[in-house]
């Protein structure tokens, strides 16, 4: 990756940068906010496709017909938690704790699983019932929304086990604290779009 | 022998002479191309130099090459289309295959003619504009590269295996979906789209990174030259519009492949959904790709008058406003949808709105010329041509805004007519003009003056003899998308002198080819780096650039920083060699083969999507995160340039220099 040549911010106190911004690395961290933008927007036309497509469902399954309160209040649980460990784990990285950063990474990986799991039981659970993608558009819009999310959830997962691989062997350096940084936004944005979500599909759904 | 036969054409379009005809050059041609790199044992240069290239100026040459293949495509679509009306009752295409070529040309002249030269155009500037090494994500720069290189490559390939879509470039459903279009043709559109849309994406955020945080010391905001704005304004867009596309090309392709009803008629689906999230991409993308072009006029205009442009802030500002304004827009490319008189009447308004804006830009354009010493060398050839041609753009543009009128306008040939205006006169000059200027800076020797001026000015006036008897037409109640006309509805002259029109702009494009051609040999040499006497940061530097471009990273003073030390004497200093003591290692990323197989995995997993052959997607998909593994797992991705390289480069290139200018 090129250097950012960059005037130096004129006055001010001097003081060092948290170590995901050294190295130029603000440039990444700038980059990847664009990124979460234009994944925002995904989530919103998806958004606007449910919610245009909610009261279509073709005389199949209603949301408040499938739905299971306990287990989409527990995924919530389950997400939210995560963020925070994740959190934790980032704020350890920069006391240059390693292994408690580790422990926190890796909480927040199994608590990720969890939530992945508990959405394909869901979901197949759903499916066994007869509601599944194909039966309404309403249920389209529903697995598509939920599904990009858990997908996108899966990725999180597979790119903190790499983080979590690099941390673990090579130890701590500016570059993998960006990694770990960049991750952990990630993460926080899924929870974000999990809260809408939430309110949206489920809490609207079973009202 | 008969289950093989069904098996082929199933799989191969059969039956056409004129896709015999493509199937045979193809192969000849692929051959062509192997035998000639074996034979000239040039695999390993393609590939160590180019294939897994991540400097910004290669990416642009690969980019322009490949843009101007596809305008020849597209070109030849459009020249089909074109003969097929000449003459009333025509039989030499029949419907289907008129739909399929139409789909093409628009897919293909929108998406891999206009965006690759735009982006050819941005690597070939930018960095060098703000006094940088490369862009802020040179490696994401590749990706980008290769999954338009692939996604294009996976639309092209529809033309002889399995068949090309036919919906039209906008592709409404529910008549693409499977119910009425079974084919692969469809899937094609859809995949090949969504993986070259995926790069526009990441070009969309890596320029806009560059721009903000990568320019030289001193280059505040307002020096910024105007290109870079109209880059930094384009990319905004292209970050809020291209997700809306992506959206609505994913939910069709499921709606395809995996039975859900999102478009549908059935099951509650609903079309107007799709409509709605195509144009609040596809209005956008017109200005993704005018903005630039209005970028080039500004830095072309400006050079070629030896002017510092007119009204520079209210330049960046009108750049702005259509930002913001493009994007409120998209609901008046379907005003007959019967959305309501209230909804017409706010699209109606904020349509005629960006006028005002762009006539501004048009003012300040003028008042740089007035008075000026104009050269009238290609690249201002082209600008001027676009002014008329935009002015009638702009004015059929706001009789099409008005929503009442419209309803008579919509879908006729003065539709097809205007947008031509816009997408050539506006997009296609300003990208020719763009390309005439920054070449002897990519390339190192300018092109042909003569045969450009030729190209030219058949180019012109096959335009207006194209386009021209088209407004007529579509008073005359022709509409678009029209395959052949009878006899007695008073069109045969008029749309015979648009085909002949159409003919002459294929003789023009012919000339641009030979012009390149003959330059290549002939061409003569740039040995100063700065042939047109310009006036911003990328013509201090000999052309073509070193690899890292600037042996010492400029300080900017003025918004015209060559032009400056050049008034001021400061750039006499440039044919010398850089101060020794100012030269420190270059810091510079190293080549990666990772973006190239990104994007044959999104190639092979796009392909077999089209034919859904699962088992292939997933091997396509699995190569995806290997790859992402791989690059995460990576830590030595860069490299310095030592002193004495430096040193080393920076002698040869002025060796031209000191021989001819006698410094
Ligand atoms: C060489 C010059 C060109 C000629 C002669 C030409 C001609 C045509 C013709 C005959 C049609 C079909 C009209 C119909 O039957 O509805 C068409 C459609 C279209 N053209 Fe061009 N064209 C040219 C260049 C371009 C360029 C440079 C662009 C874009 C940058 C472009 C974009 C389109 C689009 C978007 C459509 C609509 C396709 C659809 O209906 O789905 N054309 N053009
Ligand atoms: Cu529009």
């Amino acid at each position: 990756m090129s250097k950012a040549v960059l005037t130096p911010k004129q006055g001010g106190a001097v003081h060092e940068p948290a170590p995901e911004y050294s190295h130029g690395g603000d440039v990444s961290i700038l980059g990847f906010w664009f990124f979460l933008a234009t994944d925002l927007l995904i989530f919103a036309c998806l958004f606007a496709t449910f919610v245009i497509l909610r009261t279509h469902t073709d005389g199949g399954p209603t949301g408040s017909a499938i739905f299971d309160v306990n287990g989409f209040v527990a995924e919530t649980f389950i997400l939210l938690t995560s963020s925070f460990t994740c959190g934790l784990a980032t704020f350890a990285l920069r006391k240059g704790k390693r292994k408690a950063a580790l422990s926190w990474l890796g909480a927040t990986i199994l608590l990720g699983i969890a939530f992945v799991g508990l959405e394909i039981s869901e979901f197949i659970h759903d499916a066994a019932i007869g509601a599944t993608a194909q039966r309404s558009a309403f249920l389209s819009g529903f697995f598509t929304l939920v599904g990009t999310h858990g997908a996108h959830v899966s990725m999180g997962i597979l790119w903190m086990c790499s983080v979590f691989y690099q941390i673990w062997r090579r130890g701590i350096h500016p570059v993998r604290a960006r990694k770990l940084f960049l991750v952990g936004l990630y993460w926080h944005f899924l929870d974000i779009v999990w809260v809408f979500i939430f309110t949206v599909v489920y809490m609207m759904g079973v009202v | 022998m008969s289950g093989l036969n069904a098996f082929l054409s199933h799989f191969f379009v059969t039956g056409d002479p004129l896709i015999y005809a493509s199937d045979v050059l193809i192969v000849l041609v692929s051959l062509g191309i192997i035998v000639t790199l074996t034979y000239l044992k040039k695999w390993k240069w393609l590939w160590r130099e180019w294939l897994t290239t991540v400097d910004h100026k290669r990416i642009a040459i690969m980019y322009l090459i490949a843009a101007i293949l596809m305008l020849f495509r597209g070109g030849a679509d459009a020249e089909l289309l074109r003969t097929q009306l000449a003459v009333p009752n025509n039989s030499f295409l029949t419907a289907e295959h008129y739909d399929q070529i139409f789909t093409t040309h628009g897919t293909i002249m929108i998406l891999f003619m206009a965006m690759p030269m735009m982006f050819a155009l941005f690597n070939a500037a930018v960095p060098l504009q703000i006094g940088a090494r490369d862009v802020a994500f040179p490696y994401l720069n590749a990706i980008s590269f290769w999954l338009f290189f692939f996604g294009c490559l996976l639309f092209n390939l529809s033309f002889v295996i399995g068949g090309s879509p036919d919906g039209g470039w906008t592709s409404y459903p529910p008549l693409t979906e499977l119910g009425f279009s079974p084919g692969p043709g469809e899937n094609y559109y859809i995949l090949g789209i969504l993986i070259s849309g995926l790069g526009s994406t990441a070009t969309g955020i890596n320029f806009m990174a560059t721009i903000l945080k990568m320019r030289a010391p001193g280059m505040t905001l307002m020096k910024l030259p105007l290109f870079c704005w109209s880059v930094l304004s384009s990319s905004i867009i292209i970050l809020f519009a291209f997700p809306a596309l992506t959206v609505a090309l994913a939910l069709l392709l499921l709606d395809r492949t995996m039975g859900t009803d999102f478009f549908t008629i059935l099951h509650g689906g609903n079309p107007m959904q799709f409509v709605n999230l195509f144009w609040v991409w596809g209005h956008p993308e017109v200005y993704i790709v005018v903005l630039p072009a209005f970028g080039v006029y500004s830095e072309v205009v400006s050079t070629f008058s030896r002017k510092t442009v007119f009204g520079y802030k209210s330049m960046v500002f009108s750049l702005l406003a259509i930002t913001v304004i493009g994007y409120l827009t998209w609901a008046h490319h379907f005003f007959t949808m019967g959305a309501g008189a209230s909804v017409n009447t706010f699209f109606a308004i904020s349509t005629m709105c960006v006028g005002i804006p762009t006539g501004v830009k048009m003012f300040n354009w003028l008042f740089t010329m007035f008075r000026g010493r104009i050269q009238f060398k290609l690249p201002m050839l082209w600008t001027l041509a676009f002014i008329p041609a935009f002015a009638i753009a702009g004015a059929t543009g706001i009789m099409l805004a008005a929503a009442p009128a419209d309803y008579q306008f919509h879908n006729s040939q003065f539709l097809v007519a205007h947008f031509h205006m816009a997408l050539i006169g506006g997009v296609v000059f300003g990208y020719v003009a763009g390309m005439y200027y920054w070449w002897p800076k990519l390339f190192g020797f300018s092109l042909d003056e003569r045969l450009g001026r030729w190209a030219f000015w058949l180019w012109q006036i096959g335009f207006y003899g194209c386009f021209g008897p088209q407004f007529a037409l579509g008073f005359m109640g022709m509409t678009r998308r029209m395959y052949t006309y009878p006899a007695n509805m008073g069109w045969n002259t008029l749309n015979l002198v648009s085909t002949c029109g159409a003919y002459l702009m294929g003789v023009a494009f012919l000339f641009i080819g030979a012009q390149i051609v003959y330059s290549i040999l002939k061409g003569k040499r740039d040995v100063t780096g700065d042939p047109w006497d310009g006036r911003t940061l990328e013509w201090s530097i000999p052309s073509p650039p070193p690899l890292y471009n600037f042996a010492v990273i400029p300080t900017v003073q003025a918004r015209d920083e060559w032009w400056r030390r050049k008034q001021s004497g400061e750039a006499a200093q440039r044919a010398a060699f850089p101060a020794e003591a100012s030269l420190q290692p270059i810091h510079m990323p190293r080549n990666s083969s990772i973006p190239f197989l990104v994007g044959l995995s999104f190639f092979v997993g796009g392909f077999g999507t089209v034919f859904h052959w699962y088992g292939m997607s997933i091997v396509g998909g699995v190569g995806i995160l290997l790859c992402l593994l791989a690059r995460s797992l990576q830590e030595n991705v860069d490299y310095y340039v030592p002193v004495d390289e430096i040193k080393r480069t920076e002698i040869h290139l002025r060796e031209g220099v000191t021989h001819g200018l006698h410094v």
